[in-house]
């Protein structure tokens, strides 16, 4: 069996524990900031289509001057019934959306809440709460409220628990939560209530009836998607437009992305964050190298290659980076659940997050390398005598 | 007579460019033969050092002829000069020990370059390390060892490969008598039984006896033997 080479790249690491802890510590923290940022920016975008993933339809139609549920347009429910005779479809639904002033019970603040208005008759929303309670709304001014809700709007599900129904005003109009459903804030609308188109035109009084927000379009099972969807788009009017429900969740991602300065702000974080630990690793690195300088030279009259030499480096900064990468997905696990219970924004960590993070602490390492090692280049092994 | 180990003709050497060139060696004639014990001497300041570092193939040769080991160094690259570094043993002036390894895996790396078994690296690792008497510190680091055993270490890893050339330069300068005249006879020992050749660049006159052959150099040529009775004067 031929001779285990010796691990210099480690047993040099290994030898100055400070050093080695330094440059875990900062390339944890590098990690960790790349992880919160990604995870606000993940948070943002998953819970901006919340509400568009719970829809229960196949595509939608919107006014073709909406561009997100905080940049709504209202378009005649006439054109959604027009297309309800279509073969291919099987059910159509209107859904009033529009921010009322909610009441906070307790404190008697005014907040912006986001009001959505649904046909008690359909399953418009698959949420957790709304299909079991959506029956009590077809009594007049009954809301849902939803459970996520950041705290400034009262302890609505804490005083549910004991009580069946709790009163409050919506646009200066008593209403009764009779119920609590599931939907997470994100940041352009803090809460949620749920209620029948009834009671929304009731609560809503400057809402015309007949001008919605969004029409929900079921199609029967089996139905080609691509074609029936040219078929409707060919029998509709410029005012509106059909998408499906998958382009309908990338629209209001991209609004956030490009239309506001969230998405910037958080990939110029990443960057920053990416920057940040390059930087820590460069240094830790080139004095490696550069305290270590006379040790490479012998090397190098010993007959080693400048090539094994750069391998040791490169080496150092693989180890460094698994090292560092390792605690930073823990502290940022931790991170995670306290924004969450902090902000209620659902902060989830996910295995593409980890291994894209993984990679840009491997690549940020290996370039910082890449930097350290001009040094080593010009190490002359006629200087150690 | 056999091939010399080392063989130089004319070999002139410069430092600097332009106007700042300055010629450290001149028209240096020398062989030496496998087994030989070679000690260069002379002021410091002479060119000893520069002629050793290009005969270890650490620096490019510009002028004349240099064979080591039947290799001509003259405008050999980069990658030629590598490989036959690997055929050298060097014992350094400053031990120039790996601070981050033990003993034992300084010696282990000058193995690294050979292929060689488990156990057969092993074997010969703690056979040289108890030769020169450091068996009792295999697994300690350099700032562990005295200067003395720094310099030991340094001397086991330059044998462990059995090389067919070794080059000292000042190797008994950190040692006390008793372990200056060890390390030179363990030298002399291996220069028998491998027929190595060794060549020492020293000031210690308290070793000079175990070489077969004294060169004397001074400003950069290489003099005919002054006699050892003339050593004492050149004492630096």
């Amino acid at each position: 069996m031929p001779k285990k080479p010796l691990f210099l790249a480690w047993l040099q690491l290994r030898k100055e524990h400070a050093r080695l802890l330094v440059a875990i510590a900062g390339i944890s923290f590098a990690g960790v900031l790349m992880f919160l940022q990604l995870g606000f920016r993940g948070a943002l975008f998953s819970s901006a289509v919340e509400f568009h993933q719970s829809l229960n339809g196949d595509l939608v139609m919107l006014s073709s001057r909406y561009r997100s549920l905080i940049s709504l347009d209202r378009f005649t429910e006439r054109r959604l019934y027009q297309i309800a005779g279509v073969k291919e479809v099987a059910s159509v639904s209107p859904v009033y959306l529009n921010f009322v002033q909610w009441r906070n019970p307790d404190n008697k603040e005014i907040w912006d809440i986001y009001a959505i208005g649904i046909n008690p008759e359909d399953q418009v929303l698959q949420l957790a709460g709304v299909a079991e309670n959506y029956q009590k709304l077809r009594e007049p001014d009954t809301v849902l409220f939803n459970q996520g809700s950041r705290s400034e709007f009262g302890p609505i599900a804490q005083h549910l628990q004991q009580r069946t129904s709790i009163s409050t005003e919506v646009d200066e109009r008593s209403v009764q939560v009779r119920g609590l459903f599931q939907l997470s804030p994100t940041f352009g609308i803090n809460a949620y209530l749920v209620t029948s188109d009834l009671n929304f035109l009731r609560l809503a009084e400057f809402r015309q009836p007949g001008l919605i927000d969004i029409g929900v379009i079921k199609l029967r099972p089996g139905t080609d998607l691509p074609a029936t969807l040219a078929k409707l788009k060919s029998r509709l009017l410029p005012d509106v437009r059909i998408l499906t429900k998958a382009e309908y969740i990338q629209a209001e991602i991209a609004f956030w992305n490009t239309s506001t300065p969230v998405g910037y702000t958080f990939d110029l974080g990443v960057v920053i964050a990416f920057i940040v630990g390059a930087v820590i690793v460069y240094q830790i690195l080139y004095s490696d190298v550069t305290d270590h300088l006379p040790e490479y030279a012998t090397l190098k009259a010993m007959g080693f290659t400048d090539r094994y030499l750069l391998m040791v480096v490169y080496q150092e900064s693989l180890i460094l980076a698994t090292l560092g990468f390792i605690p930073g997905v823990l502290i940022a696990l931790g991170l995670y659940q306290i924004t969450h219970l902090a902000t209620l924004l659902p902060m989830v960590m996910d295995l593409g997050r980890i291994l894209f993070v993984l990679i840009l602490t491997v690549f940020m390492c290996l370039l910082s390398a890449t930097i350290a090692i001009r040094k080593l280049q010009t190490v002359d092994p006629a200087d150690i005598y | 007579m056999p091939q010399p180990a080392l063989s130089v003709r004319q070999l002139n050497h410069f430092y600097g460019q332009g106007t700042l060139r300055k010629q450290v060696l001149f028209d240096i004639n020398v062989q030496i033969y496998p087994g030989e014990i070679v000690i260069l001497t002379g002021p410091s300041g002479s060119g000893k050092t520069t002629l050793l570092t290009l005969l270890g193939s650490l620096r490019s040769a510009q002028e004349g002829s240099l064979k080591v080991l039947g290799h001509e160094l003259l405008q050999a690259n980069q990658q030629q000069m590598i490989l036959i570094r690997r055929n050298i043993g060097y014992i350094f002036q400053a031990h120039n020990l790996l601070n981050f390894l033990t003993a034992y895996q300084n010696v282990e790396l000058a193995l690294e370059l050979q292929n060689s078994s488990t156990e057969e690296a092993d074997l010969r690792i703690k056979k040289i390390l108890i030769a020169v008497g450091l068996e009792q510190h295999m697994n300690d680091y350099p700032s562990a060892l005295s200067g003395g055993q720094k310099q030991r270490v340094a001397i086991a890893r330059a044998l462990v490969g059995q090389p067919k050339l070794i080059l000292a330069d000042e190797p008994t300068a950190a040692l006390d008598k008793q372990s200056g005249r060890d390390v030179v006879a363990l030298l002399q020992q291996l220069a028998k039984d491998q027929n190595c050749t060794i060549l020492l660049v020293t000031h210690d006159h308290r070793i000079l006896d175990i070489a077969d052959r004294i060169i004397y150099m001074e400003d950069g040529r290489l003099i005919p033997d002054p006699g050892l009775a003339a050593l004492p004067a050149i004492s630096g």
